[in-house]
């Protein structure tokens, strides 16, 4: 009997459940509202077929439960009622199957006036590449693949010249016009997954797959990598931002080709020694950090790290936020290395200073530490020499207690949480994952040993 | 078609006989079936294989053994030595079955050694293959033709090595029981068993001795 | 192939005569059985743990610091793998395929008791391999069950160069452990039926297992062919399934291959693995739901067709899991078909459990309620299954929380409701003692609703896209404060029903020492393991004879006959309304 309400009062519940429940697909902001319908169609042939079933089986419980003299009826088959039950059922999987082959069909017919763009997967962040003005694609190869051609571009091919390459998680896109994604992985596999535009594909390594839309709704979406593709995984987040048709050739205009980045000139210590005057008094003149000033140790960190933190300042992405003491001091300082040739002259010079190991202020124990340093040795290597390829600055010599900062700062959203903090976002789930005092503190003793 | 006559029986009606399955009577029912469940499975092993290598046989990087002159199956000659000892293996054992099913002993002892004798030196030809094709520069990961080759061969060559194991066992038992009457009948299924490996490795050895053209044309049939 | 066959006059059974003999190198069916069945729970309660620390990290994130983004993931990993393999396909198949197959058909034992007895030995050592993993530098490997290249075997994965490897050789011995097991149950079933066991006359417990088995050795393959052609890629450096690639900045020597490649040979195992699991479940519960209706399972031709055809068709479903992957989008037409035409005879199958229910004569015992509860799980369970297989709808949903609600409503809780019916169903006979009903209850109502309160509201983060083998969520714009106090929710719930297991696990072996003696055939069954001459069967099952089947194992409540169940080795002749020297339930 118990079991006959239990069974009645699970039916009405996933019912009011469903009907009560806040978690539904997120609104759609493209063209495939008939992927929403097919979902429909299903929902409620299926939940007719369990209200139905569930409750008849309750009723059958109930009403053929064991009683004295009762005796069951012995009827090993009805042909009628089995073949009417089988005919019902295969009408009502037609009636799903048919609307979701006819979407596939749309899904599988990309159409001719789509835009393509490629989209660049690679442990654990994304980037994009537009084919420019002569709307064709450069040849890329794995084997191109170096610190100054993240997107493996073939030097040799003269269409990949006026390609815009976008090297950071945020794609825009025009709003109303229908475009197809080119999905491409540099290592292992990963999946393209913008819950509002209902879609989704994998990118597999050595193919190029394909998922197009056309976003109907403007503003910024979350992309998500939906196949896992290692230890930070979950931190593997883009943004799409659907802006109108000007906005998006204004963003566009921005950007650099490959042409542009090929032929920039290298940076000239030299140069950046003069410059770095400024930066001494706080840093050292070798780059040491100094715990009284609360600047953090420079040498041995690699150019592309420097230039992007001194961008992030200039631009009020890092040290603006109320609690960051230091970084605001940092922002209005950032703010004297102004233009381009500037920063790569810097950087190349600060990254000529010999890294030497900082002394130690935090106790902890390093062999603990060693176990929570796994998960940062993804990025920032075994040796804490930093990876450019992951965009990981070197972490080996510097001050325990900056990078403690930091981490508290990442924890707390002081750093990272802007939203054109392409990098930061990944630092502040891997902060979060280490709460305790003493685990960090034996962290920071293990990466003091490196 | 008697299983589907079987699928419709209606058990819940009186049967007039006992239309029973009654304990078979011949021995070797039981090891036939399973025989032939191993062979199935085998041969869904090698089947697979076969399939990965025609998918992989379609991406730019793959070389194929044979086809140009420089290559090493485009002299066929070891192949084909090889499979004369394996064939000669697979005779041997028939004719072990032969004789034992007219009850001569010591020749059926013979016929099994000569079939073991030369299933030894089919392996061990194969190994000196390898050898061969490792000093011409064809490593095992330099190409996935190669990787191919050798994974497929020393496959080949664990089964092979497995139905010694189980001959192995079949004679000791005959030593032990000292009875000829236990003998034919197993061997009969161990001979089943060496005609099938001497099967697949022709379907092998016409596989990876072929030439890129052949092998396109089988992958294409495939849908890859 | 050199064993002769088990015929009852030349009875040549392996006598044993130590306790060495007899319980440790056993070659008895029953002793192997319950080697296999403990070896799987224990391995389950591991699997069982690991999901507990999943489940907290997911629902209080931020709070434990020993679960780094790569324990999760390796916890995640061995969970299912442990699961899927070393208890669902070990217990069902090596368990109480090997228990009740020779019991079943009348035989004495299995046509290949050596072998069987390797079978587990070989099952244990794939677990210790496994096991092992835990205990290597870099621990086990944390690629998901699927292991898919290139990511299993690179940088930037936990395990991925001792872990990866111990996974792929506990998978290798393992298939051959389910090999020499397999190829001993359909040959027993094939041939070493007793007089009178007609195919259409087994139980459809043996079809079940039967037809998995046959799935099994044939779906395996598949599995030990990509174990082997990865282990090469990882250890030797082929290029089988590894393409072109820079790992972590780092250009290796890999060239071409195909990962997609790996993902067709997992599933081509992996979808028929789903049935290797379900069909045994299958059978399991339509005997217990015939026998405590107290009624012939309805449309028994049509139970026995469905599973032939579910196990035909689970060959050509696969690619259902790779609608996304990037495979040409064609394949999705014809995959979307072939899978949603299975809905149709798995449908039938439902429609005849629930008819069995119905006009029968229902004993709410502890192994009912189960297989009641079993209905339920696997109509949600089965129904969503329907969302994904097409095509379309797999484009929102596919790798989201929907995916993970509904496998485990289909093969994990669904299946284990079946398990924990055919244990309650069968201890009497396995054990002589009887399970306490009330532990039983309580066990039921914890399990039954805990685990629908865990999976009904995961499938609705599913629909809100919230995607699935993340370490923590953080903050994503479309992801609501309350989906984290949902995801709470379910792990306090998953807490529960982890812990009520234990209700279980002391039933088990409380009872063992003190629970009631069992009767003879307490639940009046009709088929051949109730009756055999002593509880619990002995060496040899059945005395100095075999038995004579004269009958369907679905004669309950014939009309006019003295009792309301006709035992399957009952003769036809009415003046015998019991059954002889064998002795009737009272």
């Amino acid at each position: 009997m118990k079991l006959v309400i239990a069974l009645v009062v699970l039916v009405v519940g996933s019912l009011l459940f469903h009907l009560w429940s806040p978690w539904w697909f997120t609104p759609l902001a493209s063209n495939w509202h008939t992927v929403d319908t097919t979902v429909d169609i299903t929902l409620y042939i299926t939940g007719a077929v369990f209200v139905i079933v569930n409750l008849f089986m309750a009723w059958a419980v109930y009403r053929y439960r064991h009683r004295p003299e009762q005796r069951a009826r012995y009827e090993p088959e009805n042909k009628r009622l089995e073949t009417w039950l089988t005919v019902i059922t295969a009408v009502g999987v037609a009636a799903m199957l048919a609307p979701g082959l006819v979407v596939w069909a749309d899904f599988t017919q990309v159409p001719e006036d789509a835009a393509p763009v490629e989209v660049v997967g690679e442990q654990w962040q994304w980037s994009y590449r537009f084919p420019g003005e002569d709307g064709v694609l450069g040849e890329v190869a794995a084997r191109h693949v170096g610190p100054d051609n993240p997107f493996g571009m073939n030097p040799a091919d003269p269409a990949g010249a006026d390609d815009i390459l976008v090297s950071s998680n945020e794609l825009h896109l025009p709003i109303d016009r229908p475009v197809k994604l080119l999905l491409r992985s540099k290592d292992v596999l990963h999946n393209f997954a913008v819950p509002q535009f209902r879609v989704k594909m994998d990118l597999v390594p050595g193919s190029v797959s394909f998922v197009w839309f056309t976003p109907t709704r403007s503003g910024r979406f979350d992309v998500l990598c939906m196949e896992l593709c290692g230890i930070a995984h979950y931190a593997m987040r883009g943004q799409v931002i659907v802006d109108s048709q000007a906005d998006f050739d204004a963003w566009l205009a921005q950007q650099t080709t490959w042409a542009d980045i090929s032929s920039q000139p290298a940076g000239d210590p030299s140069a950046g020694q003069q410059l770095y005057a400024t930066c001494s008094a706080c840093h050292g003149p070798e780059g040491q950090g100094n715990a009284a000033m609360n600047s953090p140790a420079l040498a041995g960190l690699e150019p592309w790290y420097i230039q992007r933190q001194l961008r992030y300042y200039q631009q009020g992405i890092r040290g603006t936020h109320d609690d960051d003491e230091y970084g605001k001091q940092m922002a209005a300082m950032a703010a004297t290395v102004a233009t381009d040739t500037a920063l790569r002259d810097l950087s190349a010079y600060i990254a000529s200073l010999p890294a030497a190991n900082s002394d130690a202020t935090v106790e902890g124990d390093p062999a603990r530490g060693a176990a929570h340093y796994n998960t940062c040795g993804a990025c920032h290597g075994v040796r804490a020499q930093g990876n450019y390829a992951l965009q990981a600055p070197r972490l080996a010599g510097q001050q325990d207690w900056y990078l403690k900062r930091q981490l508290a700062h990442f924890r707390h959203g002081i750093r990272g949480a802007h939203s054109d903090d392409n990098y930061g976002h990944q630092m502040v789930l891997m902060a979060r994952s280490l709460q305790n005092e003493q685990s960090i503190n034996d962290l920071l003793a293990y990466v003091n040993t490196l | 078609m008697s299983l589907f006559s079987t699928l419709r029986e209606k058990p819940w009606e009186p049967q007039p006989a006992l239309a029973g399955h009654p304990t078979p009577a011949d021995p070797l029912a039981t090891p036939r079936t399973a025989l032939r469940f191993i062979m199935a499975i085998v041969g869904v092993l090698f089947f697979l294989f076969i399939i990965t290598f025609l998918s992989r046989s379609q991406y730019p990087d793959f070389q194929a053994l044979a086809g140009q002159p420089w290559q090493p199956f485009s002299d066929t000659s070891r192949l084909w030595f090889n499979t004369a000892l394996l064939a000669a293996s697979s005779l041997a054992m028939h004719i072990a079955v032969l004789v034992a099913q007219r009850e001569h002993l010591n020749r059926a002892v013979l016929g099994i050694s000569l079939a073991v004798f030369f299933a030894i030196g089919f392996l061990l030809a194969q190994l000196d293959l390898w050898q061969r094709l490792m000093a011409a520069g064809y490593y095992i990961n330099s190409n996935p033709a190669n990787s191919y080759f050798y994974l497929l061969t020393a496959v080949h060559g664990l089964h092979l090595l497995g139905g010694m194991v189980v001959l192995a066992n079949l004679l000791f038992r005959v030593w032990y029981d000292d009875s000829l009457a236990t003998l034919s009948g197993p061997l009969s299924l161990c001979a089943q068993y060496w005609h099938f490996l001497l099967a697949v490795w022709l379907l092998l050895f016409a596989l990876l001795a072929s030439s890129p053209d052949t092998i396109n044309t089988l992958a294409a049939l495939c849908g890859f | 192939m050199q064993h002769t066959a088990l015929a009852d006059q030349t009875l040549e059974l392996h006598d044993p005569h130590s306790f060495v003999t007899k319980y440790i190198w056993s070659q008895d069916h029953k002793v192997i059985a319950i080697q296999y069945g403990l070896t799987a729970v224990f391995v389950g309660l591991v699997a069982l743990v690991l999901s507990a620390l999943m489940r907290l990290q997911l629902g209080f994130p931020d709070t434990f610091d020993f679960i780094t983004p790569g324990a999760y993931l390796q916890f995640v990993t061995m969970h299912g793998m442990i699961m899927v393999i070393y208890l669902l396909t070990a217990l069902l198949l090596g368990g109480f395929g090997n228990y009740l197959i020779p019991l079943m058909v009348g035989a004495r034992d299995m046509v290949f008791p050596y072998m069987n007895m390797l079978s587990y030995w070989m099952y244990l050592l794939s677990v210790i391999i496994l096991l092992a993993s835990f205990f290597v530098p870099g621990g086990p490997t944390g690629a998901g069950w699927t292991l898919y290249p290139p990511q299993a075997i690179l940088q930037g994965t936990p395990g991925y160069d001792w872990g990866i490897i111990l996974m792929l050789v506990s998978l290798a011995v393992f298939i051959i452990a389910f090999t020499m097991g397999g190829l001993n149950y359909v040959t027993t079933v094939l041939q070493a039926r007793t007089r009178g066991m007609t195919l259409m006359r087994m139980p459809l417990t043996i079809w079940g297992i039967f037809t998995a088995t046959v799935l099994g050795l044939l779906a395996f393959p598949a599995l030990l062919v990509s174990a082997i052609m990865m282990l090469l890629d990882k250890t030797i450096g082929t290029s089988f399934f590894m393409p072109a690639l820079v790992s972590l900045g780092e250009n290796l020597d890999y060239t071409g291959g195909s990962p997609v490649l790996f993902q067709h040979l997992f599933w081509f195992f992996g979808h028929p693995e789903v049935y290797i699991v379900a069909l045994p479940a299958f059978g399991m519960v339509s005997d217990v739901l015939a026998c405590h209706a107290r009624k012939n399972i309805f449309g028994y031709r049509m139970m026995v067709w469905a599973i032939v055809a579910i196990g035909g068709l689970s060959f050509v479903v696969w690619a259902h899991h790779m609608y996304v992957s990037g495979m040409h989008p064609a394949f999705g037409f014809f995959f979307a078909t072939t899978t949603l035409i299975i809905a149709v005879p798995t449908a039938i199958k439902v429609y005849n459990w629930v008819l069995t229910l119905w006009q029968g004569n229902i004993h709410l015992r502890v192994p009912m309620l189960f297989a009641i509860g079993f209905i339920f799980t696997f109509i949600h369970g089965g129904l969503t299954g329907l969302f994904l297989g097409n095509v379309t709808i797999d484009l929102p949903l596919s790798d989201t929380y929907f995916v993970v609600a509904h496998f485990h409503m289909v093969m994990g809780v669904s299946p284990i409701m079946v398990l924990f019916a055919a244990i309650y169903h069968w201890y009497p006979l396995i054990t002589g003692r009887m399970l306490n009903d009330a532990l039983g209850k309580a066990h039921f109502w914890l399990t039954f609703l805990g685990t629908y309160a865990i999976y009904l509201p995961m499938h609705y983060l599913g629909f809100l896209g919230v995607p699935r083998r993340y370490f923590a969520m953080g903050s994503t714009d479309f992801i609501p404060e309350s989906a984290l106090s949902l995801n709470a929710s379910i792990t306090v719930s998953a807490l529960i029903v982890g812990a009520s297991q234990l209700i279980f696990l002391f039933n088990v072996f409380w009872s063992l020492r003190h629970g009631e003696k069992a009767p003879h055939n307490p639940w009046g069954a009709t088929s051949l393991e109730w009756q055999t001459p002593d509880v619990p069967p002995k060496h040899g099952n059945w005395g100095p004879e075999l038995p004579t089947v004269y009958r369907w194992a679905y004669d309950f409540s014939v009309p006019g006959a003295e009792r309301d169940f006709i035992a399957q080795n009952e003769p036809p002749d009415a003046a015998h309304p019991t059954s002889g020297e064998l002795g009737g339930a009272s």
